[in-house]
């Protein structure tokens, strides 16, 4: 089910957002007799309704732990409402979703001055980094599968100052390929993501001399763009001499940019990916749930993939609803649970978190009371 | 000496039918304005959050005036359906008279059908097809005017290397406007009395001066009141354009790089599934632009309607 929101002036837009989720509850109340089973059958775990929303990157991956969550829990029913980000956050704070899902740990200002409606006064804020997910650079050049591309190289390609794949920049980490003399078309996304955000904040983050800009969710700079994913897979697919950043899930025959990491050049993968994470600090000030990492883009350690996109699940320490509380426990519990992280892995192309976030998350969701 | 008529006036009888149908019709009427005022109305209360906030703390904004934002967007709007309608309208003329006074009836017949099937289709169908179709075909094209005709502002390159251009978007919106233009000016030319072209035949013209002088007159306001509603279409087109057009801000007339102005629709589309807080108002602060530009552009096409009535042909 999808609950659109309009605008309004905050106070009455949390309000809406409150009844909004109050309705999709009643409407999946009236819903989930699909999931009752007949009496005296032997119904595992847990029972109950709770709601979420936010992140529309992690939409494939929510899917896919619902499904496993509720093929386990035949009484219970998660419904996650992909509303974005911001949308989703605002939700929580409301009251309105009793989790979100969210492309950025809330910071440290937001947690001191919003009152969350679904939690405890004074309750601490749980924040899991559970879908982590590689941006591949990828790119279309006909007869080349793999580039090696340091990071100050890939941000003057993209503020364009780099034009000719055959530029000497290029080609002095390639001395095998032979890079033909073409213009170089970078493809961003037109509408506000988080794969920009990360993107950008990448590339602030390592090549401060060349990206002078500050991270954002909207790309600071002119130049092609395309809409969506979707949209910049077809861009780049559609012509010769294209590159842009994609979710590594969607590369599918595109080429792909090994990214330099100190002395080294490593390509995307799940593991690089979900290494840069446990490379990378909590923030400072954070609570013992509170997993926010800043994430390490300019970790030279070995094998690490620095360009990934984390999104969260939020929610309370301490719910002010003691059913939401042991129902969105369980569903952490899952969502961060290897069978779950390889369900996202599956459906969404995501990276499973590594053994030792596992152990990291396990503790952290183990205090949602 | 007789009273005038007048005193006695002769009431007719109200009939129940006549009540129902009259107050049904009023209701329908003002039903209309009532929407558009609540419309304006919505529009215009959750503008102002967006209008008295500090442009530092809307993350959109990030600091630049309100009207430095929605700048680019409003000259993106009118420059990619002025071009649409540039493209749109003489073809639609050349498509309604060949149907109403050159085709064969059989074919005028099932070509009406085909233009009207046309006007069907939905925007994000032509919005597939614009940018994975129609952008990599006329990509050489498009090149090629960069490097042999570079020299005209139009045409200043580098050519997008995607094909994705304000060019591309305005010819998917003539396609999509090119339906209603067509469809209204036929009929309009349809109604072009039968007497006036037998008097301009007779008087030796050939079918062109015909057409010239007997039908094109008569038929101007409806031309230009189909061009309007063509451009309103084209004017709030959100989906095609998002999907098509590679946006990315600024004020350009070069219609073939790959950095082009965005529209309002199309950057509300754009940025609302993650927008939040004031970012939304921002937004919708942008729609009510959108909305005044209509307003304006119906009333100047009211008004030229309105000025060319006496001149035209009808009477």
């Amino acid at each position: 089910m999808q609950v659109t929101f309009d605008g309004r002036p905050t106070a009455l837009r949390r309000r809406v957002l409150a009844t909004a989720g109050a309705i999709t509850a009643t409407l999946l109340l009236a819903s989930c007799a699909v999931n009752e089973q007949p009496p005296g059958a032997d119904v595992g775990g847990h029972r109950g309704i709770v709601v979420g929303g936010g992140s529309s990157a992690q939409q494939a991956a929510q899917e896919a732990w619902v499904v496993g969550f509720q093929t386990d829990n035949p009484a219970a029913t998660v419904e996650y409402d992909p509303a974005g980000s911001g949308a989703g956050r605002e939700m929580f704070i409301a009251g309105g979703a009793a989790f979100a899902g969210s492309d950025r740990a809330f910071e440290l200002e937001e947690l001191e001055e919003e009152e969350f409606v679904a939690c405890e006064p004074g309750s601490g804020i749980i924040e899991l980094p559970a879908y982590i997910s590689p941006i591949a650079l990828a790119f279309k050049l006909d007869g080349v599968s793999s580039l090696n591309l340091d990071s100050d190289t890939i941000a003057r390609i993209f503020t364009g100052e780099i034009t000719r794949w055959n530029d000497p920049a290029i080609a002095e980490h390639n001395p095998d390929v032979d890079l033909p003399e073409q213009t170089i078309t970078a493809i961003h996304r037109s509408d506000d993501s988080g794969v920009t955000e990360n993107f950008t904040e990448y590339l602030a983050a390592v090549a401060s001399d060349a990206w002078p800009y500050e991270p954002s969710g909207v790309w600071p700079l002119e130049g092609e763009a395309a809409q969506g994913t979707s949209g910049v897979v077809s861009a780049l697919n559609n012509s010769s001499g294209t590159i842009g950043y994609i979710d590594a899930s969607r590369v599918g025959d595109l080429g792909v940019v090994a990214v330099g990491v100190g002395s080294e050049f490593v390509p995307y993968s799940s593991e690089a990916a979900a290494a840069i994470i446990d490379a990378s600090p909590v923030g400072e000030g954070r609570a013992p749930g509170d997993l926010a990492v800043e994430i390490d883009r300019t970790s030279t350690a070995r094998g690490v993939y620095p360009i990934v996109l984390i999104s969260y699940l939020i929610g309370c320490e301490d719910y002010a609803n003691d059913d939401d509380a042991e129902l969105v426990r369980a569903y952490f519990e899952h969502v961060i649970s290897p069978e779950g992280q390889q369900d996202a892995a599956d459906a969404a192309g995501s990276a499973p978190i590594s053994a030792t976030m596992f152990e990291r998350a396990s503790e952290a969701a183990a205090l949602i009371h | 000496m007789t009273t005038p008529a007048t005193a006695s006036r002769i009431k007719a009888k109200q009939r129940l039918g006549d009540r129902i149908f009259s107050s049904t019709a009023l209701t329908a009427g003002s039903l209309i304005l009532a929407i558009l005022a609540a419309v304006a109305a919505f529009l215009m209360v959750e503008s102002v959050p967006a209008l008295t906030e500090d442009p530092e703390d809307v993350a959109i904004l990030s600091g630049q005036p309100f009207w430095s934002y929605v700048a680019p967007l409003v000259f993106g709007t009118i420059w990619s359906a002025a071009l649409a309608l540039l493209m749109a309208v003489p073809v639609s003329i050349g498509i309604a008279l060949f149907i109403s006074h050159y085709a064969p009836r059989k074919l005028a017949a099932g070509l009406g059908y085909i233009i009207d099937l046309l006007a069907a289709v939905p925007s994000v169908v032509f919005g597939l097809w614009g940018a994975n179709v129609l952008a990599p075909a006329v990509l050489p094209l498009y090149t090629w005017l960069t490097e042999n005709l570079g020299w005209i502002p139009f045409f200043a390159p580098p050519a997008s290397g995607t094909g994705r251009t304000i060019l591309t978007a305005a010819i998917v919106l003539a396609v999509m406007i090119l339906p209603i233009i067509t469809a209204l000016t036929r009929e309009v030319f349809l109604q072009t009395p039968v007497l006036h072209e037998e008097a301009a035949l007779a008087l030796g013209a050939t079918r062109w001066e015909m057409i010239r002088t007997a039908v094109l007159p008569f038929g101007k306001p409806g031309i230009i009141s189909a061009s309007m509603l063509g451009l309103g279409r084209a004017l709030g087109e959100t989906m095609a354009v998002a999907m098509v057009l590679s946006a990315s801000g600024g004020v350009t007339f070069a219609l073939l790089t790959s950095t082009n102005p965005g529209t309002i629709a199309a950057n509300i589309a754009l940025r609302f599934p993650e927008a939040f807080g004031t970012n939304i108002n921002l937004l919708i602060a942008t729609g009510l632009i959108l909305f005044a530009i209509t307003l304006v552009v119906n009333m100047i096409a009211r008004w030229i309607i309105g000025r060319r009535k006496e001149f035209s042909g009808a009477n």
